[in-house]
């Protein structure tokens, strides 16, 4: 069955055809490497592709179909992982020279959640190098494309996580979102991309940018997809003192229902008047909210003044965390190490300077100083005190709405080079941010296409949640993208 | 706030970091411009407000007390970059018995 193409489909359409024994999990697997050949040169998705792990898995499926057992819930679905979670079998680089021939020693528990799941692992995906980047351009590996225009950013920094499930190599990938590294280049890739409550999911084998900020989530087609992949990596793990137990709840089941009916949605007015917004990302949000209020929403506005600071606070703190989390990259246990050194000193300065790209050096800097003697106060101490002001200003919020609505990023996907300016594409990030600060929860979700040189864009909806509504997000996500019903195949899909 | 040069050698030792003379430059550049976006967080009146040290209220998290199997000892060398007698391997950091 080497025609079997699988590109547009949702996770539990391939779970259930495996277990009506329509196609077996190894011809999805055949099917799935079969497209990565064809289109991963075009796309760079990813960093490292793992046919044997992919194989193994899905043998693993095909016994238990042939044995009549029961499936795991993402029996046979193909995935892949970003590049800075480690699994056995595979590199784990960051995109990153200082850890290019890195091998995963242990799992990271979301993956390995995945796996345990029946998923097929296909590969490791590109990203921002240490996730530093809004566009996908700091990988040391080369940048990954957008499937809408290959002369255009996806987005990141799990540019690669996008872009497969875009491109339709993977249909679930798990990307990692620090200030809006799930959301963001879910919306230029017309994706669905979900940063769940901080502590939802564990973050044990997620190479570690901003501890306080990072977060793991699922890359998918449809909302539903999301939800399964949520269900099946969140809960406590005794490796990671932060992940958080909540009763049980089906997400799977919220965005069944889809049904927004009392709802009360309010749309963040402030930062919808923001400067640099495009006219059609704001018409976009505008007209996704007029929809809501005919399928029985109440719709109203809000204001976040404090998430305006959200960028000055959160290129403070990211940063400080990352220069500390990064200094264990030092070529004595792991990673590039200089051929030649005098001693030790010599030895840390540079194969760090060999290690790193010109962004890591940049934010390694920014944090080193941000902490430095007599600086303290004034940057970090003052940015974790914004960093409470803008999460009470999320919690009075959600007192009078269950959801607030933003546009994912202010504008669409840009072409390749186009911000050069570091300032420039932090401003990206503008809107998803503060989500990361508060700790609260935000999916991305398609609402609609800008035209640009006669090339149809995606435009990605911010829904935002309060700490561990996850429920009512997929709820309000899932009606929007039934309502919609956008054709989001992007033209490597279509073929 | 602005950085000189000089602050910018600094903190690259801070970091353990080796930059030419161009990246000093640059980095000088690159930080004075996102340093001037930063400042505008001393505009916000803060005096009375507490610093966020954890997203979520986690307090006292424990686990069982009970031995599980942890990373070998093979595992935790397999990606160094030099290793000698199941050790790590660095360049020589005290005086040798010969010298002087």
């Amino acid at each position: 069955m080497s025609d079997l193409n699988l590109s547009a489909w949702n996770a539990a359409d391939i779970t259930d055809a495996i277990t009506r024994k329509e196609f077996s999990a190894r011809e999805v697997a055949q099917a799935a490497l079969t497209r990565i050949d064809a289109l991963e040169g075009a796309v760079h998705s990813l960093n490292q592709v793992t046919p044997e792990l992919a194989y193994a898995v899905a043998d693993r499926i095909d016994a238990l179909v042939a044995a009549g057992e029961g499936l795991p819930p993402l029996a046979g679905v193909p995935a892949a992982f970003k590049d800075n979670m480690n699994l056995v079998g595979t590199r784990t680089t960051c995109s990153s020279r200082i850890l290019a021939n890195y091998e995963s020693a242990y799992n990271c528990t979301a993956v390995a959640r995945m796996v345990a799941a029946g998923v097929l692992p296909l590969g490791k995906c590109n990203m921002d190098e240490f996730a530093f980047g809004s566009s996908g351009e700091t990988s040391a590996t080369g940048p990954s494309k957008n499937p809408w225009d290959l002369g255009r950013i996806p987005g990141g920094s799990s540019a690669g996580s996008a872009t497969a499930v875009a491109a339709g190599l993977a249909t679930v990938t798990l990307g990692s979102d620090t200030g809006g590294s799930i959301r963001q280049p879910g919306a230029m890739t017309g994706t669905v991309a979900l940063k769940p409550t901080y502590g939802r999911v564990s973050r044990y084998g997620c190479v570690a940018f901003a501890s306080s900020l990072d977060q793991i989530g699922p890359f998918s087609r449809t909302v539903e997809d999301s939800a399964r992949v949520l269900e099946a990596i969140c809960g406590k793990d005794p490796m990671d003192a932060t992940s958080v137990e909540r009763p049980s709840e089906s997400f799977i089941s919220a965005a069944k229902e889809a049904d927004v009916s009392g709802m009360r949605i309010g749309i963040v007015r402030d930062m919808m008047e923001m400067e640099g917004i495009s006219p059609e990302v704001r018409q976009s949000v505008l007209d996704a909210a007029l929809r809501f209020e005919a399928m029985g929403a109440i719709v109203g506005e809000v204001d976040l003044p404090t998430s305006q600071h959200g960028l000055a606070a959160y290129y403070i703190i990211a940063p400080a965390e990352a220069s500390s989390n990064l200094a264990r990259f030092d070529g004595i246990r792991y990673g590039h190490r200089v051929s030649d050194p005098t001693d030790t000193l010599d030895l840390y300065m540079r194969s760090r300077s060999e290690g790193f790209g010109t962004e890591a050096k940049r934010r390694i800097m920014l944090g080193t100083y941000a902490l430095s003697a007599g600086y303290y106060d004034a940057y970090y101490g003052q940015a974790q005190k914004a960093r409470t002001l803008i999460a009470s200003e999320f919690t009075t919020a959600f007192q009078g709405f269950d959801v607030l609505l933003t546009p994912t990023s202010p504008q669409v996907a840009w072409k390749f080079g186009e911000k050069s300016d570091p300032l420039t594409m932090y401003l990206a990030d503008i809107f998803t941010i503060p989500v990361n600060l508060a700790g609260n929860c935000g999916i991305s979700v398609p609402c609609g296409f800008a035209e640009e040189d006669d090339v149809k864009l995606p435009i990605g909806l911010q829904i935002i949640g309060d700490y561990f509504a996850e429920a009512k997000v997929f709820r309000a996500a899932a009606a929007i993208e039934r309502d919609l019903a956008l054709d989001l195949r992007s033209p490597l899909v279509i073929g | 706030m602005s950085l000189s040069e000089q602050e910018v050698r600094h903190v690259a030792m801070l970091a353990r970091l080796a930059l030419t003379d161009d990246e000093v430059t640059n980095l000088r550049d690159d930080l004075n411009s996102i340093l001037g976006h930063i400042d505008t967080i001393q505009q916000l009146d803060l005096a009375s407000v507490l610093p966020t040290a954890h997203a979520i209220p986690v307090t006292n998290v424990t686990r069982a007390d009970i031995v599980v199997p942890g990373l070998s000892h093979e595992m935790a060398l397999m990606n160094a970059p030099a290793q000698q007698c199941g050790a790590f391997l660095i360049p020589q950091i005290a005086g040798g018995g010969d010298d002087e």
